[in-house]
């Protein structure tokens, strides 16, 4: 990173915390979106970003998380923020239940079943199934969170809840992939075979970001319980996943900070101009498919870590 | 329908209204897998030549549907010249310009990533499907757009005693007589062994003297003409279409593609048609509510049970 991205990182850094001191209300719940995303998006990058697994139905993990906080708080009245280790926890239990015998496939056919698993919980939400998801009207009523007998209910406060969770999400998931862990999921995205060859277990590997990815979006949903008080299956369709599908795409896979700029832009530009909000997704195919021969890296591309053979035969020497 | 005593009472007929409406449900099955299998076709040749699920066929078909209502509706084409024959010019018609898209699509999508990873012409082909879904959406709106129904044929054929409508007996004839056309030219003709040998070796099949791109423009060609008289075919049968309807279709028609054995024709025919049936049969005596779900489950099931599909056996790449 050169000092002028650092300067500017550390500018927006710097300015974010004090952010609805000057923004109006409807600014402040752009950004609350744009957090929300990020952290879906984070949570997809661990799975297409850094593992190389093309989920395209990210968002029957995010449902998934959100239904199970709804429903826990409303039917057993367990304080929303309360749920956000069992919904974390339940989407991703579920996700390794569907990938499990799927994981194997390549590339294009494990998306195939990605967007298939996506439908088919949407379609269950709707024909509300077992009776608890409230079919296509959805779940309502659902409490406002309380954080030590603070209830939260401005968007200035959920600035705050969902900020603090962003933050804490690029903390963890740096840090993850400097991690064994975080290298193996590497190694098996460039190149299957030769991680195999070196001992890395892939299909247990894959399923570790599977599991972890889902359940961070699952996490993530019951924040938007928390924000919407109300949810319903429309918020959880095929677009959906699409849109983070390309955030993750259009900043670079396994890049954390260009999720994040992503995130801003594909959410946050189509609130400026709102105009030609119509346009909005003919515009998305379009960067999509001019990125994809221009910069197929994306945006802000993860640095690959170099490490010179003069250090490593230095540092082996007595 | 209960037998009356003008038309001959037939053996099916007097079964039971459970047969007969079994019957029924069969033969919509069969008409809505003819129309999966012709949007298959173009899924499995394109994937059996480049590798590539082309995700933005399913547009294609739709582009169908909606030329098919504009020609339609603004040449008059069953007016001037009878019912038969105009349906025939617009088919053809259709079938010109969806597949001249189709090479457009190539060309601006697919060629400038032939070499790049498998991911970037994934990432390609979704956003070549999301900007014509949306192309479509700002010229016609997002509302659904029906067909004029003064036009089309609202009778019945008295099949072995079964009244079943026209249109559902029309596209079964059409849908697998194109079928059996595009079987005998990829089978029979030099162009059709040139298809087949690129599918199967590209770099060999260009050291035998064949023009490798030349064979995929065909493929692009010959598979959005066929999608895209299926979209017009869904516009005639239901009679109304929308914008998005070309991701449900095109989903289902590939997971019809992957059922047969993706790569290959007759299995995209025989998939297509399974598809359809169990579909129909599902959606009469399963739950209604849960019909679009069932191309999903099956899909996924075939695929850990049987990846290479019911008949695909040359699928020598690991999936």
């Amino acid at each position: 990173m050169n000092r002028l991205t650092l300067s500017v990182v550390a500018l927006v850094v710097a300015v974010l915390p004090f952010a609805p001191l000057f923004l109006n209300t409807y600014q402040v719940d752009v950004l609350n979106s744009i957090g929300l995303y990020a952290l879906l998006a984070l949570s997809l990058n661990l799975i297409l970003g850094e593992a190389g697994l093309f989920d395209m139905g990210h968002a029957a993990f995010y449902a998934m998380g959100a239904y199970t906080a709804a429903i826990l708080n409303t039917h057993y009245q367990i304080p929303i923020l309360w749920t956000l280790p069992l919904s974390g926890l339940a989407a991703g239990a579920f996700a390794l239940l569907v990938a499990r015998p799927v994981i194997h496939l390549r590339g294009d056919y494990l998306m195939i079943v990605t967007i298939g698993v996506g439908e088919i919980v949407r379609i269950a939400l709707v024909n509300d199934v077992f009776g608890i998801t409230g079919g296509a009207n959805g779940i309502f009523g659902i409490s406002r969170p309380k954080l030590f007998g603070w209830v939260i209910r401005r968007p200035e406060e959920f600035f705050y809840l969902i900020w603090g969770f962003v933050a804490l999400t690029i903390f963890l998931f740096l840090r993850l992939k400097q991690s064994r862990f975080g290298r193996a999921l590497n190694y098996l995205r460039e190149d299957e075979v030769a991680a195999e060859g070196s001992g890395i277990d892939t299909d247990a590997y894959k399923l570790a970001a599977f599991g972890l990815g889902a359940a961070w979006a699952g996490m993530a949903g019951t924040l938007f319980a928390a924000k919407m008080t109300i949810i319903s299956p429309e918020s959880f369709s095929f677009w959906e996943s699409v849109m983070l599908f390309m955030i993750v795409i259009l900043g670079g896979a396994g890049s954390v900070l260009g999720v994040l700029l992503a995130a801003f832009l594909v959410i946050g530009l189509p609130e400026l101009f709102r105009e030609l909000a119509g346009a909005r997704m003919l515009v998305f195919g379009l960067v999509m498919m001019v990125m994809m021969v221009v910069r197929p890296q994306g945006l802000w591309p993860a640095q690959t870590p170099r490490i010179s053979l003069a250090a490593l035969t230095g540092a082996r020497k007595p | 329908m209960p037998a009356s005593g003008i038309s001959p009472i037939s053996p099916i007929h007097s079964a039971s209204p459970l047969v007969e409406e079994f019957l029924q449900q069969l033969t919509n099955g069969l008409a809505v897998g003819g129309i999966y299998a012709l949007i298959a076709l173009g899924y499995t040749m394109v994937y059996g030549v480049l590798k590539l699920i082309n995700f933005a066929h399913g547009d294609l078909f739709t582009y169908g549907a909606y030329l098919g209502l504009t020609l339609l509706t603004s040449l008059a084409l069953t007016d001037r010249l009878g019912f038969a024959l105009g349906v025939l010019v617009l088919v053809l018609m259709v079938m010109g310009l969806v597949a001249v898209l189709g090479a457009i699509l190539e060309r601006a999508a697919y060629r400038p990533l032939r070499e790049s990873p498998r991911l970037s012409a994934v990432v390609s082909a979704l956003g070549a499907s999301i900007f014509l879904q949306n192309t479509l959406m700002l010229i016609y709106g997002a509302r659904f757009q029906v067909y004029p129904d003064d036009i089309l044929p609202t009778a019945t054929l008295n099949v072995l005693g079964l009244y079943v409508p026209l249109m559902r007996v029309l596209i079964v004839l059409a849908s697998v007589g194109m079928m059996v056309a595009l079987y005998l030219f990829i089978q029979k003709t030099r162009i059709g062994a040139a298809i087949r040998a690129a599918a199967i070796d590209q770099g060999a099949a260009r050291l035998m003297g064949i023009d490798v791109n030349r064979v995929i423009l065909l493929v692009f060609l010959l598979g959005p003409a066929l999608g895209g008289v299926a979209g017009l075919m869904v516009g005639l049968y239901y009679g109304q279409v929308n914008f998005t309807m070309g991701w449900v279709y095109g989903m289902k028609a590939f997971t019809a593609a992957i059922l047969g054995g993706i790569g290959n024709i007759p299995g995209a025919m025989v998939g297509g048609l399974l598809l359809g049936v169990i579909e129909a049969l599902g959606a009469a005596y399963v739950s209604i509510a849960w019909k679009d779900a069932i191309a999903f489950v099956v899909l996924i099931l075939i695929l850990i049970v049987r990846p290479t599909g019911l008949l695909g056996e040359r699928v020598a790449d690991k999936i």
